[in-house]
């Protein structure tokens, strides 16, 4: 059988993160969410490395460079956004809004 | 998950983030029963430690840490996250009568013996400079280019 508990923790964990993204408007909350998908998805690369190999475990290394380029990318946006528009809201956020 | 829930429906920023360091450090006792310390390990360092230490900082730094106006969105945004949330769990249940293909399969017991020869480092550090060494170092540049993207980002006046 495919779904151990790990990776039913792990589909959980990240249609809590989609669901966080989906409802929140703090910019920062969801890229916290964002962070929470790729652990998700980190769970089911070490669950299935059990099985397939050392492979999951290795790419469990990238996924970590990525989200931390991701990290520091996306608050330095959001600090140049905040200087701009004082708030973090996405509401807020219409710059390519026509009109 | 509870704290995982927590962190999505808390309304003070800090509150969340903290809820976010408590998933992570499960998540590492996690891979640790899943026979991955070195991973284990890592997560503590990079995500509870660096990561979220960044997200702290940038919360602090512009004092969001105040009580407000919740930010969490009106009840359309709940129910689209619920059904959306709901079909994405229902897709589990074909996934849990799949099985993985015989063909990619190793025998049970292999991870536990690489471990045990070349210890739990070298059991991941192995693969990665030999098989993944081109991957490494595209990280590698992807790391400078974050760095300097960031740097560029965040400063007022280049």
């Amino acid at each position: 059988m495919l779904l151990s508990p790990a990776l039913a923790i792990s589909a959980v964990l990240f249609t809590l993160g989609v669901a966080g993204v989906l409802l929140r408007r703090n910019a920062i909350v969801i890229f916290m969410c964002v962070e929470l998908m790729l652990n998700a998805v980190n769970l089911t690369f070490v669950a299935l490395a059990q099985n397939v190999g050392l492979g999951g475990q290795v790419f469990v290394f990238f996924v970590m460079a990525v989200a931390a380029a991701e990290a520091a990318v996306g608050l330095a946006i959001i600090l140049a956004v905040y200087r701009h528009k004082q708030s973090v809201s996405l509401q807020n956020m219409n710059l390519l809004r026509d009109g | 998950m509870g704290s995982a829930l927590l962190c999505i429906t808390r309304k003070n920023p800090i509150a969340c983030a903290l809820w976010l360091v408590v998933t992570l450090f499960s998540l590492a006792a996690l891979f640790v029963l899943l026979d991955a310390q070195f991973i284990a390990v890592l997560q503590v360092l990079v995500y509870a430690g660096a990561i979220m230490v960044l997200f702290l900082f940038v919360i602090m730094l512009l004092n969001l840490g105040r009580p407000g106006p919740t930010d969490i969105k009106g009840p359309l945004g709940l129910g689209l996250a619920v059904v959306l949330g709901g079909t994405m769990l229902l897709l589990l249940r074909p996934l849990s009568q799949t099985v993985l293909p015989a063909g990619i399969q190793i025998p049970p017991g292999t991870i536990a013996a690489i471990q045990q020869q070349r210890g739990m480092v070298g059991a991941v550090a192995t693969p990665l400079f030999d098989a993944y060494l081109v991957p490494f170092e595209i990280a590698s540049v992807l790391l400078l280019a974050a760095i300097v993207g960031a740097v560029v980002l965040a400063k007022r006046k280049l």
